[in-house]
């Protein structure tokens, strides 16, 4: 086996009284793109909220890098080049989207590469170049979900966390979406992706967790999970 | 209304000069408030949060430099009978207010950080309440350690009338509006133009983004209490020197009318902030021409008719945007 850039070793969390995550392990290798699939509420989200420290593990151990990143500051793993485009987008409206893609170099200090990676970024999505005086407000849901993507691009990540990249996006708009994915992958960026739609995410990645109430239920390489019954059955819409 | 034309500075007496220097005294009056209003703008902007406790950072910012120009001999005790009033000079004023900006920035990080943020995931009224207590403990705290009289503040700069032609304002006034002008300007660059400034607008859009973005949201918060309690330093210093006397309670209602500019500009905005303070100081003093009882009742029936028409105040969008 390569070397893991993430290890996630028993994590438990909870909200309250509620145990959102039990027991889940999972690793992703440098230069992977792992999915991780499940239903709404089946505690994908939470993973990767615990992942950039927005929350904390009860028990358990996360692993960045070669360190112990569970009690790690959000910013400072930002820094550290983990980075996550969160579910719902979080684009500034008022801010244009040339300042929405600056505001994600925030975290950098370098700035002659910064300027060369807003080049790239303009490269990796024309229609961002086409539109980067406008209000990040006013773009398409497919157009703000590529922000995101372009704006935690230039964090200048290792590893990528993208949050349902999917949601609310027409199927047209999510192929183009997800061969951006395949685009940023190809360039060295290890991406972990949170999906929903099962069938695209498994099509679009290297191996896959999938989750159920807060357990890891099913893992293995994305082909083969493409054809387990049981995915197939939960995840695929065939019976 | 007579004597009011009595005093008026030569060159006319008639009711449109009196009114014009009234709108003169109530530029330097809105300034202050201004001053002060930003502090509670910029807090709500970022956190949501009406910080009651800002008008006690005023209140202390004018004891703090009240205390180090004491000791360094600078009083105008009215209880010492051999007091001369001695002329300070001007490295000391500017000593006294940088002594009074550090002391109220490290005060506003300290309330932040002991206050606020254990409370931060809680519920709003939770946070509202502590804002109320705080400002009552310092009120308290105030009266207990440095006597519920009022004292006099040295007189820093000795006061003189200058003649602007068409008004006439005290030398200490003119200072107030360019001091407040040059701090607002550069206060409103600072969060346009540098990082710590973008860091904050990104805190008041979207906290959980802003956090995944790299920005470090625990400092930018502590940072943002920081300057509101150094303009309200400024502020304090500012007052005290005009007055001249200073008294535990002085920050209760200052601190209600700025908050008051603050909502009537569009809370969360810097630039209302400074039009609702300057609105709220001209309009207290022109009213107070006519009548002075009912001075502050206008000011506040002026605040329901903005809100009434314009909810989101003057200058507040409706939108997210903030600070």
């Amino acid at each position: 086996m390569t070397e893991a850039i993430l290890e996630l070793k028993s994590i438990n969390v909870f909200y309250g009284a509620i145990h959102a995550l039990r027991n889940v392990s999972l690793h992703v290798n440098a230069g992977e793109v792992v999915t991780l699939i499940g239903a709404n509420g089946a505690g994908k989200t939470t993973t990767l909220a615990t992942i950039c420290g927005l929350l904390r593990a009860r028990s358990g151990e996360v692993r960045y890098a070669g360190q112990d990143i569970s009690s790690a500051q959000t910013h400072r793993l930002v820094e550290s080049g983990l980075v996550m485009a969160p579910e719902g987008r979080g684009i500034f409206p008022n801010l244009t989207v040339e300042e929405n893609l600056r505001i994600g170099a925030y975290a950098r200090k370098d700035k002659p590469a910064v300027a060369s990676d807003l080049a790239h970024a303009y490269d990796i999505f024309p229609r961002l170049a086409e539109r980067k005086r406008q209000k990040g407000g006013t773009l398409s849901g497919g157009e703000q979900q590529m922000l995101s993507i372009a704006r935690a691009l230039m964090s200048a990540p290792k590893l990528l966390l993208l949050d349902e990249p999917s949601l609310g996006l027409a199927p047209l708009i999510v192929q183009t979406i997800f061969e951006t994915i395949d685009r940023v992958n190809e360039k060295g960026v290890t991406i972990l992706l949170v999906e929903q739609n099962a069938n695209i995410a498994l099509k679009h990645s290297h191996r896959a967790y999938v989750i159920e109430s807060g357990c890891i239920e099913i893992e293995g390489a994305s082909t083969e999970l493409r054809s387990d019954p049981r995915v197939r059955a939960a995840y695929l819409g065939e019976t | 209304m007579l004597e009011l034309l009595a005093t008026a500075e030569p060159g006319g007496t008639s009711l449109a000069q009196a009114l014009l220097q009234q709108v003169a005294n109530g530029i330097a009056k809105g300034s202050v408030y201004a001053l002060i209003a930003v502090g509670y703008t910029m807090v709500y902007g970022v956190l949501q949060l009406i910080n009651f406790a800002h008008g006690e950072v005023y209140m202390l910012g004018a004891y703090f430099s009240y205390y180090p120009a004491k000791w360094m001999g600078y009083t105008t005790d009215p209880e010492d009978p051999t007091f001369v009033p001695a002329k300070v000079p001007l490295y000391v004023v500017g000593f006294l207010f940088v002594c009074s900006m550090a002391c109220c920035a490290f005060l506003g990080m300290l309330i932040e950080r002991f206050a606020y943020r254990p409370l931060r995931n809680s519920s709003r009224l939770a946070a509202l309440i502590t804002a109320i207590g705080v400002s009552l403990l310092l009120q308290n705290g105030g009266i207990m350690l440095f006597k519920a009289d009022p004292r006099g503040f040295p007189t820093l700069i000795e006061q003189s009338s200058v003649d602007l032609g068409l008004v006439a304002l005290t030398n200490t006034k003119i200072i107030i509006v360019v001091v407040a002008a040059v701090m607002m300007t550069g206060l409103h660059l600072f969060v346009q133009k540098t990082r710590p400034g973008a860091a904050m607008r990104a805190c008041s859009f979207d906290m959980r983004t802003a956090r995944l973005m790299g920005v470090n949201v625990d400092g930018t918060i502590g940072l943002t209490f920081a300057i509101g309690s150094i303009m309200a330093a400024v502020a304090g210093v500012l007052v005290a020197m005009d007055q001249p006397t200073i008294d535990p309670l002085m920050g209760l209602m200052a601190g209600l009318k700025a908050f008051v500019a603050a909502v009537l500009g569009g809370i969360g905005s810097i630039p209302g902030a400074a039009l609702g303070g300057l609105l709220l100081g001209v309009t207290e003093s022109v009213v107070g021409t006519f009548s002075t009882t009912y001075a502050e009742a206008v000011a506040f029936v002026l605040l329901i008719l903005v809100l009434l028409v314009k909810p989101s105040g003057l200058l507040g969008k409706s939108g997210r945007e903030k600070v």
